[in-house]
């Protein structure tokens, strides 16, 4: 495994034949369970083209041989004619764009948030000297154990007693402060050398300087990674939403979503057009960001 | 580096102030609701340990001998925990896949990207979609089953089949993501001597996976398997909530979805956060005995 040897290196024929057949076997397992994997995403795409309706589908020849109805729902992975128009339909039906602009205002918000007040705090305990550090840091580690749901409830309480619940303000501030942000990016900046900070010290340099011109500059895979998990995170957050918003103009995606499911049980053409929308800035992100994903978990202290 | 106190606390104030008013007050204010009676509107009654006896206690009748309390509630911690069984095969899977992307095969780079999809994306459109694959007549695995002649059984709405297509579901979110690129970290730092040693004293690919490839990942796995633990037993609120609302008769609520309900559907503010502190010792208690346990286990 770890000493694979490169095909060119071997030698005798027979050997090499044999790699060769394993390889290929190899690589096709690979293949077939990785098209196993993306199949689900693509027959979700594959339905989102589609539509249930007879008449349309009597039209357009579709088969019907497997079951009376909608059978060309399973029938082929991709219709025949593909129905653009089940996306306008999503925009149409529902204030969907609302919905959009609501969740990529709250992921973005309390992504920025969370990686200015973490820094700020990682900063403080990975560097500064005073009194009860130690004590602090050992709070916010010990509270990364806790459920979610246990903290849940007395914010909600909290919320509404501000007269907080159905704001903006409930959906993103609660957010912006990460123990286990705080956490990560401590562990990251302990890892930088202090000497580059004493010598900016030297120059003149205060603590702030030090923090914005010498550690942010080079903490860029941490803070990247911390951004993405906290924008993905929130981007698909349904609980905190679903007892904070009853408001329609303040539902973020996934509350939209089922509130479009409400409309639309059995269209799954469309709820699937729906679907597709809200993970479409995933994938982005994912494909903009995919470097750090491997980079950055190692710096979750993984001993091994 | 000695600072001043006050820049001390600018730099700390802004993360600690939240971090005092919505997570350590929280947990606080939550621990003292357990012990009271609370539907929101009214005002709250001190009800001691009524909470927790209605959860997980236990009475005696003269008719029906010692019985639960609440049924129901082991019943949902029976699901959270049979759901959580799907996890060593998540790491089995996992581990298989890590072993393949290792190797240079041709365009190990793409496999990465594509294994590591499913992982990323998530959230209600997900579990739409994953609803709609079960859809037992026209989901796309029954399409397949019967494509081979086989009727399959109507999954999220069967008592006996909704765990494990939750955990089939699981599966295909997990099994290529973190736990591969921790994997992946692992296998690149064992020691490739240990695998000529064992070549020479005679050992095929098997034999070496499981005397030199499993106890140098151990590590990871411990880590993996603590995390997996601790998020399963917080798990499944979404999935419940999306595609069966608990159902059916109760066979996916999982004990986050049993708080949410009791919380914010039934207003028993008190008992659900009975429930959550419930969830914490327990996931408290199970880490502590995966140390004990599995810690010894590991290789370093």
């Amino acid at each position: 495994m770890a000493r694979e040897p490169y095909l060119c290196d071997i030698r005798s024929p027979r050997v090499r034949a044999w790699e060769i057949a394993k390889r290929t076997f190899l690589w096709l397992l690979l293949l077939v369970c990785g098209v196993s994997m993306l199949y689900p995403l693509l027959w979700m795409v594959g339905t989102s083209l589609k539509t249930v309706d007879p008449a349309l589908l009597l039209q357009e020849g579709e088969s019907s041989s497997i079951f009376s109805t909608g059978s060309h729902l399973l029938a082929d992975l991709f219709p025949k004619v593909f129905h653009w128009e089940n996306y306008r339909a999503v925009f149409e039906e529902v204030p969907f764009g609302r919905y959009f602009f609501n969740s990529l205002l709250v992921a973005l918000s309390v992504t920025v948030g969370q990686l200015v007040t973490c820094s700020l705090a990682a900063y403080a305990f990975s560097r500064f000297e005073f009194p009860g550090r130690d004590r602090w840091f050992l709070c916010y580690l010990a509270t990364l154990m806790v459920p979610t749901t246990v903290t849940l409830i007395p914010t909600f309480i909290l919320l509404s007693r501000l007269g907080l619940i159905d704001t903006y303000f409930a959906l993103i501030v609660p957010g912006m402060f990460s123990a286990y942000g705080t956490f990560m990016l401590r562990q990251f900046f302990m890892g930088i050398p202090r000497e580059l900070e004493e010598a900016a010290a030297i120059d003149g340099c205060g603590p702030f300087t030090i923090y914005w011109r010498v550690i942010l500059p080079l903490s860029g895979p941490a803070l990247a990674t911390l951004g993405i998990f906290s924008f993905l995170g929130n981007w698909q957050n349904l609980l905190g939403p679903l007892v904070k918003i009853n408001r329609d103009e303040l539902k973020t995606l996934p509350l939209g979503i089922l509130n479009f499911v409400d409309l639309n049980s059995a269209n799954w053409p469309l709820l699937m057009a729906a679907s597709l929308i809200s993970i479409l800035p995933m994938v982005l992100i994912f494909l903009l960001g995919q470097r750090f994903f491997v980079s950055g978990v190692r710096l979750g202290g993984v001993k091994g | 580096m000695k600072v001043r106190p006050w820049v001390a606390t600018l730099f700390l104030a802004p993360n600690l102030l939240g971090f005092l008013a919505f997570t350590l007050v929280p947990i606080v204010a939550s621990l003292l609701l357990a012990f009271y009676s609370w539907d929101l509107f009214g005002s709250p009654r001190f009800v001691g340990l009524e909470n927790f006896r209605d959860l997980v206690g236990f009475q005696w009748s003269a008719e029906g001998g010692l019985t639960a309390v609440n049924p129901r509630f082991w019943y949902y911690l029976f699901n959270t925990l049979f759901l959580i069984l799907g996890l060593p095969v998540t790491m089995l899977g996992s581990l298989g896949l890590a072993c393949l992307l290792h190797r240079r095969l041709y365009g190990r780079d793409l496999f990465r990207l594509i294994y590591f999809l499913p992982s990323i994306v998530s959230g209600v459109g997900i579990y739409l979609l994953w609803k709609w694959i079960f859809q037992p007549d026209y989901g796309l695995i029954n399409a397949l089953l019967w494509k081979v002649g086989i009727e399959g059984p109507r999954w999220l709405e069967s008592t006996l089949w909704a765990k494990p297509a939750l955990m089939l579901m699981g599966f295909w979110g997990s099994v290529g993501g973190m736990n591969v690129v921790l994997y992946l970290a692992a296998l690149q730092n064992v020691n490739p001597e240990l695998y000529e040693a064992a070549e020479i004293d005679g050992a095929g690919g098997w034999r070496q996976f499981w005397a030199v490839t499993w106890p140098m990942v151990s590590p990871t796995s411990f880590f993996i398997l603590i995390m997996g633990i601790i998020n399963g037993f917080q798990g499944g609120f979404e999935a419940a909530y999306v595609m069966t609302r608990g159902g059916p008769a109760g066979a996916t609520t999982t004990l986050n979805y049993y708080i949410y309900e009791t919380g914010f559907e039934f207003f028993y503010m008190g008992r659900a956060s009975a429930a959550s502190w419930l969830l914490f010792v327990m996931v408290m208690i199970f880490t502590w005995i995966n140390w004990k346990v599995a810690g010894n286990k590991v290789h370093y």
